[in-house]
Parts: C-alpha cells; sequence; structure tokens
C-alpha cells in the first residue's frame, strides 16, 4: 500500500505546530499503525531528518500509552481499538491519513504527536485509591463480593487511562475517566468508606486541570477503545449529588 | 569477592519470621530522616515506593513512562499464585514452593524461593482491600484456575488483565503517598548512572526526558526495580520501551550481574508476521487449561496445509499429532514453558510447523467449546480471543489459533542477598530486575507474586536494617562522584550524537536480535556461542562508528533514548552469551544442545553447575570475572525434572 500521511509537527510546548504531509510506500496490510510509523520514521532518519514522536508502549492494547487522532477519530477509524492495535488492514491503498495529537488544553503538546496526560495522574492522586497500608489486612476471603458486582467493578477497572475519551469530547471532558475509578470503588464494600469524599475531590481536580464539562452525547464512550460505558457517568452524576446532599463537606 | 547470601539460619519454614525479627528497626520518628529512591514503578517498584513512603520514609521514584500505571507489569494476563488452598485441593505454601523450585530446574534459593510462597497469602489479601476485582464465585468468594507447571489450582486472576488491576492496585498505593507528599514522583525521567560514594550507592544521575536536563538526586539507598532485559532480542513480549540500561550501568558501577544467560521463552505467542514487525504478542498461558496444542502428524500435511491445499477442517483426528498430551500424559498441555516452547521447537523443525512461515503449532479449543459451550469459553478467554483477531485476523473461535515461542521474561539479573541488596551496599534490586527467586525458569503467574512480594513484604522489612547502621546525612548532589557521574553521562549523549553515522539506531538493535535468537535463543552450542560472541563485539564496534542519532540533547529525543539503551543491551548480550557458554549443562530457558538426554530433555550437571553464576565487569570488551555462589539444596531432593 502507499499513502500520504499529513502528520503533526510540533517542535514543544511552546512552539507553533502545523501538519507535514509525508508519503509512505510499501505498507503491508498486516503492519500495525504504529509499525507504518516506524518505517517512516527509520526513512526519515536515514535522509538525516528528524523522526516524528509519538507514545507507545506495550503495543499489545494495555498500557494505554499510545493516542493519536487519526482521520479525526481517537485511535482511529475502529472501534473498541487502541492505536497500536489497528492495523493497516483497515485502510486503502492510496489513503490520505491524517494524524494529531490528542486535542485538549488539559493535555498540552510536548513534542509532535506527545502530549502531557499526567493531569490523570494528579486525578487520581486526589482519591482514587482505597486508604489501607500494606499489611494487617484481612484474609481476601472475609471480603465476599457477588459476581454480578465483582464483573460489573471490573468493566470499570479496564480503563487504560489513554485519554480518547477526553481527544474525543467536544468539551475535553474527563468525565468517562473519573466515572470509572468512581464507579469501581463505589461498587466495592471496599471502596466505599472514603466513597463521599473520593466523589468530591476527584471531580474538584477534574475541575482544577481545566477539563471541560459533560453533556453527556457520549463520543467518549463510543470511542473508548476498552468499552467503558456511559453508565459510569450517570453512576458519577449519583454519587456526586448524593455526596454533596450529605457529605461533611458541604461547601 | 565472596558472596555472601546472609540466608539466615535455622529451618527453612522459620527463617524469614527469625529475620524480620533480627533485622534492625529504625525508630518512626527518624524515619522522615532518610531518603529512599526507587527507579522503576511496575508491580515491584510501585509496591516498593508505597510500601516505604507508608512507613515514613522520604521516597523518590521515577519512570521513563508518563506514568507510573504504564509499566509493562500492566500487560501481564494470566494470573497471580498464591499458596490459599481455597480449593481445598492439597496446597500449601511447602508445595508452592516445591512446585518454584522444581519448575525453576534447582537454579534458584531455596530460603528465597520458600519465602515467596510464605508471603504469597499476604500478596492476595492486600490487593483484595485495595479494591483490585479478581474473578469471584457466585458466592461471592475468589475464583482459582490452574497455570502450566501446577497441578493444584492456586492461580488467582482478573479475566486476562491480572497484571493491569495489580499494577492499577499498586499505583494506586502509590498515588495516595504522592498526595500524601511522602512519595515524589518523577515520570518521564530516566536512570543513566548510579553514584557510589565509599563504596556505598548514594544516588541516581537522570536524564529528564522532556527537557533532556541531566539531573543528580541523592539518597541513602537505591532500589533498582526496573525490570527484565528481554529486549536484547528485540523482537519480544516485553514493552518496547523496557530496556536494561538502569541494571547494566549499575553492574558498570560495580554490581554483579547473576545469571544472564536464562532467558524464558514463552510457549503462547502470535507468530511473526514479518520483517516489518516491531514486538511479539503473547497469549494467555492460562489458554492452555483449555487449548489443545498440535500440529499434523507428518510434515507432508503439513505443507500441503502451508500451501493452502487443504484447510485445517480438513485434518481429521488421526492426521493430529496432540504431541505434548501425548509425551507429558500427567501435565498434558500443562506443561511448563520451557517444555512447551522447546517441543514446539522440536515440531517445527521437523517441518510440521503451521502458518505461512512454518514457525507455528496450532492451540485448538474446537473440544473445548464443544464441552463447555460458546459462551463459557468467551467469558474466560473472551479478550484474549478478541486480541488475537485483532493482530491476525483470524477467528479463534473457528479455527485454531496459531502460537510460537517468542521471547518474554528474564530469571537472570542483578546478584541480591537474602535481603534483596546487591553486592553494592545500600543498592537493592527487586522483582524482574533481580535473579534470585525463579530459577533457570519460571512457572507461570509467578512473576507477580515475585514483584509484590518484593515491594509490599521483603524490602520494607530489609531496607531498614541497612538504614538503622546509617548516619541521617546525605551526600550532596555537589560532590564530586555525582559531578563525575553526570560528565560521564553527558559525555557519553555527546558521542552518540556525534556520531552522525549511516545506520539506525533500530537497524543495529535488530541486527543484535538476530544473533541473539539464532544462537542465544531457544537452543544453544557452543559453535553458535562463539560466533555471537565475535559478532556482538563487531557489531557494537559498528555502532560506535556509524550509529545515526539525530536531533540534540536538549529536547525529547526519542532516538538519542533508544540509542543509550541499545548501546548498553549490546554489552550485555555478550554476557549473555559469555555466560551461556560457560554453563555445559542444560536447565530450563538455557538448553545446551550438546547436553540433552535421548528424549530430548534438559540433561542438568548438578555435581559441577548448581551454582548462580555472578559476573564482575571488568570493562567493555574485557573478560569479565566469574564469581560462583554455591546453592545448598537441604529441604528438596535434586531430581531430574519430569512431568510426564
Amino acid at each position: 500500500m502507499d499513502l500520504t500521511l499529513k502528520v503533526w509537527r510540533q517542535k514543544d510546548r511552546n512552539s507553533a505546530g502545523q501538519l507535514v504531509t509525508y508519503p509512505v510506500k510499501g505498507i503491508s496490510p498486516d503492519m500495525s499503525f504504529l509499525e507504518m510509523l516506524d518505517v517512516l520514521n527509520e526513512d526519515l532518519l536515514r535522509s538525516g531528518q528528524e523522526p516524528i514522536a509519538f507514545d507507545h508502549d506495550c503495543r499489545e492494547g494495555i498500557c494505554g500509552m499510545c493516542s493519536l487522532f487519526i482521520n479525526g477519530r481517537a485511535h482511529g477509524p475502529e472501534r473498541g481499538t487502541t492505536t497500536c492495535q489497528l492495523h493497516m488492514r483497515h485502510f486503502n491503498d492510496g489513503d490520505t491519513i491524517t494524524i494529531e495529537p490528542w486535542r485538549a488544553a488539559a493535555f498540552p503538546v510536548h513534542k509532535d504527536l506527545v502530549v502531557d496526560r499526567s493531569a490523570f495522574d494528579r486525578i487520581q492522586q486526589a482519591g482514587g485509591y482505597v486508604s489501607v497500608n500494606t499489611g494487617g489486612v484481612p484474609d481476601a476471603n472475609e471480603i465476599l463480593i457477588p459476581k454480578t458486582i465483582a464483573d460489573k467493578a471490573f468493566d470499570a477497572a479496564t480503563c487504560i487511562q489513554c485519554g480518547a475519551c477526553v481527544a474525543a469530547c467536544k468539551n475535553a471532558s474527563a468525565m468517562l475517566f473519573v466515572s470509572a475509578k468512581v464507579s469501581q470503588l463505589a461498587m466495592l464494600p471496599q471502596g466505599k468508606v472514603e466513597r463521599q469524599t473520593r466523589v468530591e475531590n476527584m471531580v474538584a481536580q477534574m475541575d482544577i486541570e481545566g477539563f471541560g464539562s459533560c453533556t453527556t452525547i457520549g463520543s467518549c464512550a463510543a470511542e473508548c477503545p476498552v468499552g467503558i460505558s456511559l453508565e459510569n457517568i450517570a453512576m458519577l452524576r449519583r454519587e456526586y449529588i448524593s455526596a454533596k446532599a450529605t457529605s461533611e463537606h458541604l461547601a | 569477592m565472596i558472596l555472601d547470601s546472609k540466608i539466615p539460619e535455622g529451618p527453612l519454614a522459620q527463617k524469614w519470621d527469625k529475620h524480620k525479627f533480627d533485622v534492625k528497626l529504625v525508630n518512626p520518628a527518624n524515619k522522615r530522616k532518610y531518603e529512599i529512591i526507587v527507579v522503576g514503578t511496575g508491580l515491584a517498584g510501585a509496591s516498593a515506593a508505597a510500601t516505604l513512603g507508608e512507613l515514613g520514609y522520604n521516597v523518590k521514584a521515577f519512570c521513563f513512562q508518563d506514568s507510573p500505571r504504564r509499566a509493562h507489569s500492566i500487560a501481564a494476563q494470566g494470573g497471580i499464585n498464591a499458596a490459599k488452598n481455597y480449593q481445598n485441593d492439597g496446597d500449601s505454601v511447602f508445595r508452592l514452593f516445591y512446585d518454584t523450585i522444581k519448575g525453576g530446574d534447582y537454579r534458584s534459593r531455596e530460603a528465597n524461593t520458600y519465602r515467596l510462597a510464605q508471603v504469597s497469602v499476604d500478596i492476595i489479601d492486600q490487593c483484595v482491600a485495595q479494591g483490585v476485582p479478581f474473578a469471584r464465585e457466585y458466592g461471592g468468594l475468589l475464583a482459582n484456575r490452574s497455570f502450566g507447571g501446577a497441578q493444584v489450582s492456586r492461580t488467582f486472576y482478573a479475566r486476562g488483565q491480572t497484571g493491569q488491576q495489580l499494577l492499577l492496585g499498586a499505583y494506586s498505593a502509590l498515588n495516595r503517598q504522592i498526595a500524601y507528599g511522602k512519595v515524589k514522583m518523577f515520570p518521564r525521567t530516566e536512570m543513566l548512572d548510579l553514584v557510589v560514594v565509599d563504596g556505598q550507592a548514594r544516588g541516581i544521575v537522570v536524564r529528564n526526558l522532556i527537557t533532556g536536563a541531566i539531573e543528580s538526586h541523592s539518597a541513602h539507598a537505591v532500589v533498582l526495580a526496573t525490570g527484565g532485559y528481554g529486549n536484547v532480542f528485540f523482537l519480544s513480549t516485553n514493552a518496547m520501551g523496557s530496556n536494561a540500561t538502569a541494571a547494566w550501568r549499575a553492574h558498570k558501577k560495580g554490581a554483579l550481574f547473576a545469571n544472564p544467560c536464562y532467558t524464558q521463552i514463552h510457549p503462547t505467542c502470535i507468530p511473526v508476521s514479518g520483517e516489518h514487525q516491531s514486538k511479539l504478542t503473547l497469549m494467555s498461558e492460562s489458554l492452555r487449561n483449555d487449548g489443545r496444542v498440535w500440529v499434523p502428524k507428518t510434515a507432508e500435511i503439513a505443507q500441503r496445509l502451508r500451501k493452502g491445499e487443504i484447510k485445517v477442517s480438513d485434518i481429521p483426528e488421526a492426521d493430529r499429532d496432540y504431541y505434548l498430551e501425548r509425551k507429558y500424559p500427567a501435565f498434558g498441555n500443562l506443561v511448563p514453558r520451557d517444555v512447551a516452547s522447546r517441543n514446539a521447537k522440536l515440531v517445527c523443525d521437523e517441518g510440521r510447523g503451521v502458518g505461512a512461515s512454518g514457525l507455528a503449532v496450532f492451540l485448538d479449543f474446537a473440544e473445548a467449546i464443544n464441552r463447555d459451550g460458546l459462551a463459557t469459553i468467551s467469558a474466560k478467554y473472551g479478550n484474549l480471543f478478541e486480541m488475537y483477531e485483532k493482530i491476525t485476523d483470524e477467528n479463534p473461535y473457528e479455527r485454531p489459533m496459531r502460537i510460537y515461542p517468542a521471547v518474554h521474561y528474564t530469571m537472570g539479573g542483578l546478584w541480591v542477598d537474602y535481603n534483596l541488596m546487591t553486592n553494592v551496599p545500600g543498592l537493592y534490586a527487586t522483582g524482574e530486575c533481580n535473579f534470585s527467586d525463579h530459577g533457570a525458569n519460571r512457572l507461570g503467574a509467578s512473576a507477580l507474586m515475585q514483584g509484590l512480594a518484593d515491594g509490599y513484604f521483603v524490602i520494607p522489612y530489609t531496607i531498614g536494617d541497612y538504614l538503622a547502621r546509617m548516619p541521617y546525612t546525605k551526600v550532596p548532589t555537589d560532590h564530586p562522584a555525582f559531578k563525575e557521574a553526570e560528565q560521564a553521562v553527558i559525555a557519553k549523549n555527546n558521542q552518540l550524537l556525534s556520531i552522525q553515522g549511516t545506520r539506525t539506531v533500530d537497524e543495529f538493535h535488530k541486527a543484535l536480535g538476530h544473533i541473539m535468537w539464532e544462537n542465544c535463543g531457544m537452543a544453544r552450542n557452543a559453535e553458535g556461542l562463539t560466533y555471537a560472541r565475535q559478532a556482538i563485539r563487531q557489531l557494537r564496534e559498528e555502532f560506535w562508528r556509524d550509529v545515526k542519532v539525530t536531533g540534540v540533547n536538549e529536547e525529547l529525543n526519542q532516538t538519542l533514548e533508544k540509542a543509550n539503551r541499545v548501546a548498553d543491551f549490546l554489552e550485555l548480550g555478550e554476557l549473555m552469551v559469555e555466560d551461556a557458554l560457560h554453563r555445559n549443562e542444560s536447565c530450563g530457558g538455557h538448553f545446551r544442545e550438546e547436553y540433552q538426554t535421548p528424549e530430548n530433555e534438559a540433561l542438568r550437571d548438578d555435581e559441577n553447575f548448581a551454582y548462580v553464576a555472578a559476573w564482575e565487569f571488568t570493562g567493555v570488551g574485557n573478560e569479565p570475572v566469574l564469581h560462583k555462589e554455591e546453592l545448598k539444596f537441604e529441604n528438596v531432593k535434586l531430581t531430574q525434572r519430569s512431568y510426564k
């Protein structure tokens, strides 16, 4: 396959960026999208040009490091797929493909296609955990969890923190990401003790980081590579309202 | 140099308890006067950083990824072992210990392995308390399954994403400490040197991967939890960024590197599809619980299949060779990884491999789907099947998966004593980064166990013993040793940037990987290893003359990052070959073709090789010095491993 790529190039956070056109030839349909970029980067390097910086690590769809806005879609055209698991067989010979970084004020560009997603870590630090020290915990089977609840909590826990939800959202809202963690822990007995402070603090941090508001259009869930459900946002809203109505932190 | 493993006296089952009592404690009020550096934030690093923070130490944690939650532990699929005996099927701490020692082909330390089995029980409790959503039975109790090399169901799992959920548990514990201010996190930061002052590890030099700034960090102790070095082979199941740089540079500063030739080749990976391939993807070993491994009975049938003259479904049962079930009736498809891998290679070498390349065997779920129904199989392995289909464009519900062995986990690593301290005082190595617990082969579901055991339950005790004997004063980062290390790092970066050669970093990496896989991979022999040693030296020389690294240091420069890592792989690769060459026996992941039984099984030589080979660095290209730690087996009898 021969393709034309239009790739966002930006030197660093403070520089202006632009789309640069690169032709690539001889792409195998069995290559992953990132392997296609590897091929381009090797060509660029050999001709003495700067390769394109992009984030990736496990290339198994689980670490959440890869990103890329491909033809206007987070992680490209396939549903339920990270960029590293997107294969070139989903494109056609002669296609022009536009590749951009995640676009969100809360995710500033480091370079080219690499963005800073540390805001997500700070939201987790605001309460995305169960406060338990190592050792001195009860036997695991003393905490009974019905299979249906464990499965639902697991569905929420599969979020890979890639940021596709933010990239897909017109408001660059982080609601789907935050709701996944809030739901997981609110459902489990271990997480119930802190559920009110958790949801209040995580939502507050989400606002501080500059993510937009949620209008429940659902493009986040539609573009989520691991299928995090909109139900979680409904649960987040319930948790938040309930916390605000009854919490000791009434403000 | 005498290698003192510091294994406590007394009966095996009481060593750890006795040791925990004997170690010196640091007064809680004094813990805040100590600083500890943790490099790497996977299961071993995140759990260590979080736990040390909980105890009151000041921790600085470093990772090269953009977030600690992306460490490659996240990709582990199958599960984590623990001797809970919830299934009442005969499990015990001693049985888990025994299986691990035997599975490791009697090349691990008894005391460490026993401790691992002991604390395995606490790990599950800890993770459940953190909210890790393990699989449950309908009554609300935890579910278990069995894994390769074991005949009991002791593996706890979270669908096919156990590593992810365990890492998120450790990441959440870490986040809590970051929020409290006890852990300071440095993401996108790579360790490039270890600083040793008066023989003690006192800090590290790092590169900020965004700005290129070279910075020093001082501490009272340094914990390396940087994972394995499987990416020496270029193609492996490791994440692309996984590297050996931190451990290797510590080795060059005096830390011994033990058993580097023990590389685990995992039997169930998706086969290579072409030259462009950047990495290999593992399919969880748990698939072998229900999947049956087979190839056509004859090379002739296999050839017709490869040519597309017949379909898989055209091959009658009588023409299928379920070779693992045939050769190992007791364990069947659940034989340990080294045995399964080697047998896959054997049948492919016989010309009976499948797929376009002939380098694959079938993993067939047809019988399991008939027996248990599609819904049951899908509930157990659905996400793995999807992953397989995404990569190969084939539906594994309809036709058998194709799998082939690939480089997965390295059992070798920095030499450590019972306290997980290297021979450099104050430098610790945990998880895959050290050598101690798995022997020459790692059984399934035991890597996650070791990472968390070391981080949550071992290092928090043992590091206190060292710190309690230390003054509170820190070495300032303007100390000459820091300045010297910084200058060396800067000089190396400048050198890489100034070569401006003609070949890319990846070209060198692929060439190295090829040499390693062909000569120091699933099977090795003296001739191939001798060739590899020479070939690597030559490649390294070419690298430093002809590599092309663009850009400058003072920016996000992924080519420079890779170049530094590949430079280290080129040195480590030679040591792996050296180690494989000297070990005139076969054991676990180290299969020397000259040493095998008539049935092609690994032939160990306990008389001459029941030791840890710990290598001392003496300069690039110089002969390393071998130190031996004799392995004493007082509680298990060394027997030929048999899974028949």
